[in-house]
């Protein structure tokens, strides 16, 4: 049972995981498909932070002895900090990619007028 | 209560997801992402991932949302309706969605604190960090800057190539365009206007009259 449970939450991740890809592989306009691969990205942030977290723990940030209910804080079980401060890098990562990708597509749009990958394959290929 | 929370956080991404792939007008769809990142950032806070989230909510659903918006303003925000059935991306995609199902039977369980992931370097950061660095009470902020400060260079690296990249792409000025007219590229110069353009496309058909 508690298995199962276990793993819903990574399901549920690849669920959103999938739908970014499905934007990504199916929409013919170019911002729909950066607009997937962020949603994409977002879903991978997602699973790492799942990686960090401890049932019942609370955000790393540690609980020091003025703080209120600070009596108890050698028994503090904080999440794992580690994916966090990986997962600040890729979201500003994610931020410069999304740029390059956007600048290519107005350039795109300059050269091809349209921005749909069917309409810029037929002007390739001079049909 | 955490699991309910959960459950209806990652719903309503679910339907936002589902709503922008469906979604024709881009302007709409911009606006769905950025929901989007903001419900995500909520989901961050629940799984303890506090400062992922306040980034999420002002880099993903701000900046990315503005960006996107400015690209939109150069490019048009009406997306052609599709051809074809998107019958085989949607097999790829239900594969790929299975295979990473059948992963996950390998992951440990979510939220068990004996994960390989919490035994490693993350205790010492926990239990150390307080002392290594004068009392910072954020352990993320300090492995961001100062334990792994290096990844934060590499970081702002990997930001200065990217604004070369968009630089070298966006601020050369407007370039010669190509039009495609009766078969074969004709090339535009910057500042043309439509009736020059109009008026070169029709002394070309001319010639061509001619010619036959």
């Amino acid at each position: 049972m508690s298995g199962m449970l276990g793993m819903v939450n990574y399901w549920a991740v690849i669920v959103l995981m999938m739908v970014g890809f499905y934007t990504l592989i199916a929409r013919g306009n170019l911002v729909k498909k950066l607009i997937g691969l962020n949603i994409f990205q977002t879903a991978v942030i997602m699973m790492y932070v799942s990686f960090g977290k401890i049932t019942g723990a609370t955000a790393p940030i540690l609980i020091q002895s003025g703080d209120h209910g600070g009596g108890g804080a050698e028994h503090v079980v904080y999440s794992n900090p580690i994916p966090h401060v990986l997962m600040l890098t890729a979201i500003v990562v994610g931020v410069a990619t999304l740029s390059v990708g956007l600048s290519l597509v107005v350039r795109i749009n300059e050269a091809y007028g349209t921005v749909d990958e069917d309409e810029i394959n037929r002007k390739d290929n001079g049909l | 209560m955490t699991g309910v929370v959960t459950a209806v956080l990652f719903a309503m991404l679910a339907i936002t997801g589902i709503a922008v792939t469906r979604m024709r007008d881009l302007f709409a769809a911009v606006m769905l992402a950025g929901i989007y990142s903001l419900v995500s950032a909520g989901l961050f806070v629940v799984m303890d991932a506090v400062d992922v989230a306040f980034t999420e909510a002002a880099v993903g659903a701000g900046i990315s949302t503005v960006l996107m918006l400015g690209a939109l303003a150069l490019v048009g925000h009406k997306e052609a309706e599709p051809k074809r059935r998107p019958v085989l991306p949607l097999f790829v995609v239900v594969l790929t969605g299975g295979i990473l199902v059948y992963g996950t039977s390998q992951i440990p369980p979510f939220g068990a604190p004996d994960n390989p992931a919490h035994l490693h370097v993350a205790p010492y950061y926990l239990e150390e960090s307080d002392h290594d660095m004068g009392h910072i009470p954020n352990v993320v902020t300090s492995v961001l800057a100062s334990y792994r400060g290096y990844d934060t260079m590499g970081e702002t690296a990997v930001i200065f190539t990217a604004m070369v990249g968009v630089l070298l792409l966006l601020a050369r000025g407007p370039l010669p365009r190509r039009v495609f007219h009766q078969g074969e590229w004709i090339t535009v110069r910057p500042g043309t206007t439509r009736e020059e353009l109009e008026a070169t496309l029709h002394e070309g058909d001319t010639e061509e009259a001619h010619d036959g």
